[in-house]
């Protein structure tokens, strides 16, 4: 079963809409299309509603901005992404900053 | 992305950023929570990149500019005649632009867009000013999009409701006899189909 864009995903506005280029999603490094759709992916197995994800996404965004943080969209989103997913209880913030470690000295090489 | 410069060092690419490590890491705890799976995410990205896009627009009007059969047919049933190529979904009505006729495509109340032919509608689009000024000096929107037409050219505005969308077909460019039709739809731009523009030449756009 191939996914199906979702309006609901792709029609978001404001400051929240999605970054594009002659009508396309424009992601400038392969990692903004990873976190993207790890997004969505979960958002269909229903790990949370699509709506409570882009409510924590206006939030960061609007955080961002009254800091004056020059953060990139896909960086205030996989901010936003994080948050809802240890409210959820779904990510442990040691652990996910421990395989970033272990990714980074080199210890792992995949994600499998 | 990066990658294409000349490196005969140990390292094949830049180093990767912190931002990418986290979210490989962060793919790599959830694959293992099978909270996601990786397969699942690749066809998500795909289905995105492909299907959101003026791709499917543009494979309507190359096959518009090589056949004369489907152009009639596409104006005289836009809904039917995008069906013929496996897309549809939307009540669609195409204009054609010609030396004297130019076609513009506005929603004046909301932003009905055919989202399944050309894809992310540009913010632009949704926003007042053009919703507004698109019907009352079309001349002038165009001319700051790049678009000078002569005073002789007749412009239509096409007001989009939910139940009717409106695609431009544009006129083909000069120079792009010989091409094939999908190096034709390659400069066919979603810009095009909403008006805003005309197809450039195949140098122009190769530029």
């Amino acid at each position: 079963m191939e996914p199906v864009p979702s309006r609901e995903v792709a029609d978001m506005t404001g400051a929240v809409a999605l970054p594009r280029k002659n009508g396309e999603l424009v992601f400038d490094e392969a990692w903004q299309g990873r976190i993207f759709g790890m997004t969505v992916a979960m958002s269909h197995e229903a790990c949370f509603e699509w709506r409570e994800f882009q409510a924590q996404l206006i939030a960061e965004i609007a955080h961002a901005e009254r800091d004056g943080e020059s953060t990139s969209y896909y960086e205030r989103w996989l901010h936003a992404f994080e948050r809802l997913l240890a409210d959820k209880g779904l990510l442990d913030a040691g652990a996910l900053a421990q395989r970033t470690r272990d990714f980074e000295s080199g210890r792992r090489d995949d994600v499998f | 992305m990066s990658g294409t410069h000349d490196d005969h060092g140990h390292h094949h690419h830049e180093p990767e950023s912190l931002l990418s490590l986290r979210v490989r890491a962060l793919e790599s705890l959830l694959v293992e929570k099978k909270l996601v799976a990786s397969e699942a995410v690749d066809r998500i990205v795909s289905a995105y990149e492909e299907d959101i896009g003026p791709h499917n627009g543009a494979k309507v009007v190359a096959r518009a500019w090589i056949d004369p059969g489907y152009r009639e047919r596409l104006l005289a049933d836009g809904t039917a005649a995008i069906e013929e190529l496996g897309f549809g979904g939307v009540d669609l009505q195409v204009v054609e632009n010609t030396p004297g006729v130019h076609n513009l495509v506005v929603c004046t109340l909301c932003s009905c867009y055919p989202h399944a032919l050309i894809g992310l509608p540009p913010v632009w689009y949704k926003s007042f000013e053009y919703r507004s000024r698109a019907v009352r000096e079309p001349r002038v929107v165009l001319r700051e999009f790049g678009v000078d037409l002569p005073e002789s050219t007749e412009i239509r505005i096409w007001d989009s409701s939910a139940e009717l969308r409106y695609l431009v077909l544009p006129e083909r460019p000069a120079g792009a006899e010989r091409l094939s039709e999908p190096e034709l739809a390659k400069l066919v731009t979603r810009d095009a189909m909403i008006g805003v523009a005309v197809v450039q030449p195949p140098a122009a756009a190769a530029r």
